[in-house]
């Protein structure tokens, strides 16, 4: 059972894993965006994004699509090493049991 | 054990559906299909009332090949505009932007074989193969849809194949060719639009 360790705590979360999946195969990828694929609210996204921002896995920027601000994300080099981190570990526990 | 292979499926289950361009939308497909019966129907219109039928007649061909030309030529600028249209107000309506990395790829996917089929179809009328120019619209055509599916719906999949199949058919009847042409581009486009419509834009 000690393998259960090595899980990223910061990926325990299923919203926090959508997230990543989500930045992970796409380059940039707007709040609206997020909530329309995760199918979150805004408060709950907007917890977990702050959450993976402040582990640095994720970053943002602010910008403007005609008159209304939007906040796009994307993932980290550290958020990506900590992402496949965490996938080869369930692999690991998978191949494992 | 479970709870991990459940983890790894909504993994690539979410991988797979965030990285397509899923706002295109249905009536893009069937204005673009008005618009190719529109300009078949003008043209058939055209080849009969002047008696143009015989394309291997070469002075027959210098008359009708130019007027053909342009009559394609619209065709894919209004398709293309209204197919626009129709789509970047989805988006709109969505709250979502058009130019995301998800329809770039898209875009790059289905342009390949586009731009390759367009070179390859003025080669074929440089070379006076005019009539060969109608199956190979239609087989680079589905060519790109087939391509360009993997980032989109996946019903767009089964248009690019049908697109090939007529193209080739259309290879061996000539005769029928423009038949074929508003097939191809007029009717499975208004189909493939309809059924985008109501499986995806009704709900």
């Amino acid at each position: 059972m000690n393998l259960l360790q090595n899980f990223n705590k910061a990926f325990e979360s299923k919203a926090r894993l959508g997230i990543m999946s989500v930045l992970m195969v796409n380059d940039e990828v707007s709040f609206n965006m997020l909530k329309e694929i995760l199918a979150l609210t805004d408060g709950n996204l907007a917890t977990h994004l702050r959450a993976l921002e402040e582990a640095n896995y994720i970053t943002f920027r602010k910008e403007f699509i005609g008159r209304k601000p939007s906040t796009i994300y994307s993932v980290t080099d550290e958020g990506k090493q900590a992402f496949n981190d965490h996938l080869n570990e369930l692999e690991k526990f998978i191949k494992g049991t | 054990m479970n709870e991990h292979l459940e983890q790894l499926k909504e993994i690539r289950s979410i991988m797979e559906r965030s990285s397509k361009f899923l706002s295109l939308s249905g009536l893009s497909g069937i204005s673009a299909g008005i618009c190719a019966l529109a300009g078949a129907w003008y043209a058939h219109n055209k080849i009969h009332i002047e008696g143009l039928y015989h394309l291997f007649d070469p002075k027959v061909r210098s008359e009708i090949v130019p007027f053909l030309l342009l009559d394609a030529l619209v065709v894919l600028i209004t398709a293309l505009a209204s197919g626009i249209f129709f789509t970047v107000r989805k988006t709109r309506k969505q709250g979502l932007s058009v130019w995301t990395s998800t329809s770039k790829r898209l875009l790059t996917s289905m342009f390949v074989p586009l731009i390759a089929g367009g070179i390859f179809c003025l080669g074929l009328l440089y070379n006076g193969f005019f009539w060969l120019c109608f199956p190979a619209t239609l087989v680079f055509y589905g060519i790109a849809l087939v391509n360009a599916s993997k980032y989109t719906v996946h019903d767009t999949f089964y248009l690019g194949i049908s697109e090939i199949i007529l193209g080739i058919i259309a290879l061996f009847l000539a005769q029928w060719n423009l038949w074929f042409w508003a097939v191809g581009f007029g009717v499975l486009h208004i189909i493939y639009g309809i059924v985008v419509y109501f499986r995806y834009e009704t709900k």
